[in-house]
């Protein structure tokens, strides 16, 4: 019965840890799907947080908060897609670019306006989005097994958590069933193709990389007020860049995209978990370790099983007609 | 009301620098036709297209369409208008179906299933009038390349084409797939569509058009009725005669072998076949120029001779020694040590590294050799040196080998590669191209260095698209058409008519 309660507390923060990881990772399927290189996850990201953490401190309101993550996000990624479509720039160098710009400048800004060492202040319950306890939950605690399920796992996830899951089928089905959808894949795969039926290549890449900064943004909304209570300097911690490997290993797609970022959910669960216990055989396992899991999981996944072949065509590269 | 012409051109010009891609040309292409167009590479032929199909905004002169002028911004307007292009590099996205890509841009509302239930319904029609019978649900990638060239075909129907300009349609087809296209296109005719057929192959021409403009340097050089025309006709019109230049040529006498060639087969980039069974020699004190409409083998062949593609079968010897087979190929440094030099074709894709310096690209590919480095380190001084020395021989300007390499002109260029090459004192020169985009005064220059090392008793193969140039040149003239030697002649014995005729097909050999 231990077992049992382990696990279910294994999968509920499974999910709560994969949210960010499955929304950063769509935000950048979209704008790979488009050609677009987006290593700036992790910025947009971070500076989602730190702008969701900061409006939500002042305002009071979660919304707020979110509203201004997520446009914050949409600037960064309207800044990369300047320098990558409009300019043709080196889309690497400007997504490292902002990531640097933003562990710089949030903590910087934080200290500025908060005077609490780069942090944004606690925010309230009222001002972030807690947990949200889903009807009957309490009375159905009882019910064995299923109703348990229902409490523990399904019930108890924050606002944004909920709208991931929308989300999902959301952007698979604007990838895969709509005429936009089929542009976008179009255009990551052959440009002049999309060019020479008379779309904009340009438009159709700017579209696709303000989807990947809502999206992203949304990654950094629930980082600082929904998981957290506050901005802390590099809260992203990578995951920007475990979303990106999480889709590469998703093969560009959104439900393998989904179930990597749930196993990379799910190994930063267990790592969780795993801190100061005492294991059998083993011993205990120094936290330093267990907290590098999914890090060494990902170079693992990305060095062994995912290939290059299923890369958009055009990724990465900026679109020039001939003359 | 009724216009007889699909397309009219009126002095239509186009420029990039100080290239007059276009010159003033004129063409009228009278609806329900046939038209060919053909001219070597570099003619002009796709700038044209492009200017026709909206990519590019003509400099001067007018486009008409049903005999009304348009000036199109981009490919979307001239759709609209009617045109419809078939790319040489297909404009399709590989892991799309056929249907998907057909729909691509003219989907009609945001629903994509409802959007293809439609476009399937409207295929029907399409597809019974013209033959059609293609696998929509299948991804292109999974496709051959005619089936998605039919694809192509359906995709610009589909949009409203009532002119079709091909490009280069059968440059990727087998001949098989060639007979499918010209059936195809003959339909089109049949069904009051008009088609503009690119290519630089006679043959193709002769077959299939009702008319054909021949194109030079970017001017219409002349147009004919198909069937008042030959191909050997065709052919002198493309190459033109161009003053020629006699070498002063010393007699050499009989020397031996240094480079031979017994029935080799190479693959080409698409995976074709692009040599066949091809046997030559190379004596010690001869040219041996390789004419041929470009495209027919030629690359392949100076590629499998310098160890940059393998053999599929047969044998290369070089002085008496096999240095390819299907099993072996020699790699550039050894046989650079061996002996062999070569001029690429492509000077700016394989003969220099354009961003680097002038001085650094004078040595490219010997800076291994003790004259040029010791353990590892460069010796600049002797490089620079070496560079100016080059310079002052070859009277290469700016006289400033600091330069990047890309802010020489192509004269300069290759004046400077030819005298890195000839600096080894070679056995074997292989030349691609030795005057492709160099100024009059450099050709002069580099033909008689050509003749120079002839006399000095080394062997020289040189590819040239230039007939005038290979009839200076050479001692022997090997024709290849479509991947064969068709013949080799004596070069007294060649002349421009004579090397059309068999640039086109014709076999015969006479030495």
């Amino acid at each position: 019965m231990e077992f049992f309660a382990d696990l279910t507390l294994l999968i509920d923060s499974t999910f709560r840890t994969a949210t960010p990881l499955v929304l950063a990772g769509l935000a950048g399927l979209v704008a790979e799907r488009s050609g677009i290189v987006d290593i700036g996850l992790e910025g947009k990201m971070l500076a989602a947080a730190f702008a969701a953490a900061a409006a939500a401190a002042v305002s009071g309101n979660p919304w707020v908060g979110m509203v201004a993550g997520v446009l914050a996000s949409m600037f960064l990624a309207l800044i990369h897609g300047y320098v990558s479509i409009a300019q043709r720039g080196n889309q690497i160098v400007s997504g490292m670019a902002i990531n640097i710009a933003v562990a710089g400048l949030a903590p910087t800004l934080a200290n500025f306006w908060f005077h609490q060492g780069g942090q944004t202040p606690l925010l309230g319950d009222e001002a972030r989005f807690s947990a949200i306890t889903l009807p009957f939950a309490e009375r159905l605690s009882d019910v064995p097994v299923l109703g348990q399920l229902y409490t523990e796992i399904i019930s108890g996830h924050n606002l944004v958590t909920y709208l991931t899951v929308l989300i999902i089928p959301a952007v698979a089905w604007m990838v895969y069933r709509t005429s936009f959808g089929l542009r976008l894949r179009a255009v990551g795969e052959n440009p002049e193709a999309v060019d020479t039926a008379g779309i904009s290549v340009t438009k159709l890449r700017y579209q696709a990389v303000l989807i990947g900064g809502l999206l992203c943004g949304l990654s950094g909304v629930v980082l600082s007020t929904g998981m957290g209570a506050a901005f802390i300097r590099d809260m992203s911690a990578g995951k920007g860049y475990l979303a990106l490997a999480a889709m590469i290993f998703g093969r560009w797609k959104p439900v393998p995209t989904l179930l990597a970022c749930l196993l990379f959910g799910f190994v930063d669960a267990l790592q969780g978990r795993l801190q100061g216990e005492n294991l059998p055989l083993i011993g205990e396992i120094p936290v330093q370790f267990t907290i590098m899991l999914p890090y060494v999981l990902t170079v693992i996944i990305l060095a062994g099983f995912a290939g290059k072949m299923d890369a958009p065509k055009a990724s990465g590269i900026p679109y020039e007609k001939d003359h | 009301m009724d216009q007889p012409f699909a397309i009219e051109t009126r002095g239509l010009s186009k420029h990039f620098g100080d290239v007059r891609a276009n010159d003033e040309l004129s063409l009228i292409i009278p609806k329900g036709t046939v038209h060919g167009i053909v001219g070597e590479n570099g003619a002009g032929k796709s700038t044209l297209l492009k200017m026709l199909f909206g990519f590019y905004r003509p400099d001067g002169g007018d486009i008409l369409v049903r005999g009304e002028v348009v000036r199109f911004q981009n490919p979307m307007e001239a759709m609209g208008k009617g045109i419809g292009m078939v790319h040489q590099h297909f404009m399709l996205v590989e892991p799309f179906t056929i249907l998907e890509n057909i729909i691509l841009g003219s989907e009609g509302g945001a629903d994509l299933n409802a959007a293809k239930a439609k476009a399937r319904e409207d295929l029907k029609e399409l597809e019974e009038k013209f033959g059609f019978d293609l696998p929509f649900d299948e991804p292109v990638e999974r496709l051959s390349v005619g089936v998605r060239q039919r694809a192509e075909i359906l995709k610009a129907l589909y949009r409203g084409a009532e002119t079709l300009i091909l490009d280069e349609p059968t440059a990727v087809l087998t001949p098989q797939e060639t007979e499918q296209l010209f059936g195809l296109v003959r339909q089109l005719k049949a069904q009051g569509k008009t088609v503009l057929f690119v290519t630089h192959k006679l043959n193709e021409i002769m077959a299939v058009t009702d008319d054909v403009t021949v194109m030079r340097a970017g001017k219409v050089v002349a147009v004919r009725k198909t069937n008042e025309t030959s191909a050997a006709e065709l052919a002198e019109l493309m190459v033109g005669a161009k003053v020629a230049r006699e070498a002063a040529r010393a007699e050499t006498g009989e020397h031996k072998v240094r480079l031979s060639l017994n029935g080799v087969y190479a693959s080409g980039d698409r995976g074709h076949t692009a040599l066949t069974d091809i046997s030559l020699e190379v004596h010690d004190g001869e040219v041996l120029g390789v004419a041929g409409v470009a495209g027919n083998g030629q690359t392949e062949l100076l590629e499998v001779i310098t160890g940059l593609r393998r053999l599929a079968r047969g044998r290369i010897w070089y002085d008496g020694a096999v240095i390819a087979d299907e099993k072996t190929t020699t790699d550039p440094i050894t046989l650079r040590r061996m002996g062999v030099a070569h001029v690429a074709e492509d000077r700016l894709k394989t003969g220099v590294v354009e961003s680097m310096s002038a001085r650094e690209n004078a040595i490219l590919g010997y800076q291994r050799e003790a004259d040029f480095s010791r353990r590892g380190l460069l010796k600049l001084k002797e490089i620079a040196k070496r560079a100016a020395g080059y310079f002052e021989s070859q009277d290469v300007r700016p006289r400033n080998p600091n330069l990047p390499i890309s802010s020489f002109s192509g004269g300069n260029q290759q004046k400077l590669v030819i005298a890195r090459e000839i600096s080894r004192a070679p056995q074997l020169m292989i030349i691609g191209q030795p005057t492709r985009g160099v100024d009059i005064g450099a050709v002069t220059k580099i033909h008689d260095q050509i003749t120079e090392l002839r006399n000095a008793g080394k062997a020289i193969l040189v590819v040239s698209a230039d007939l005038d140039e290979l009839l200076a040149i050479s001692d022997r003239i090997a024709v290849m058409c479509e991947g064969e030697i068709v013949g080799t002649l004596k070069v007294e014995d060649s002349d421009e008519q004579t090397l059309g005729l068999m640039m086109a097909g014709e076999k015969r050999n006479a030495g």
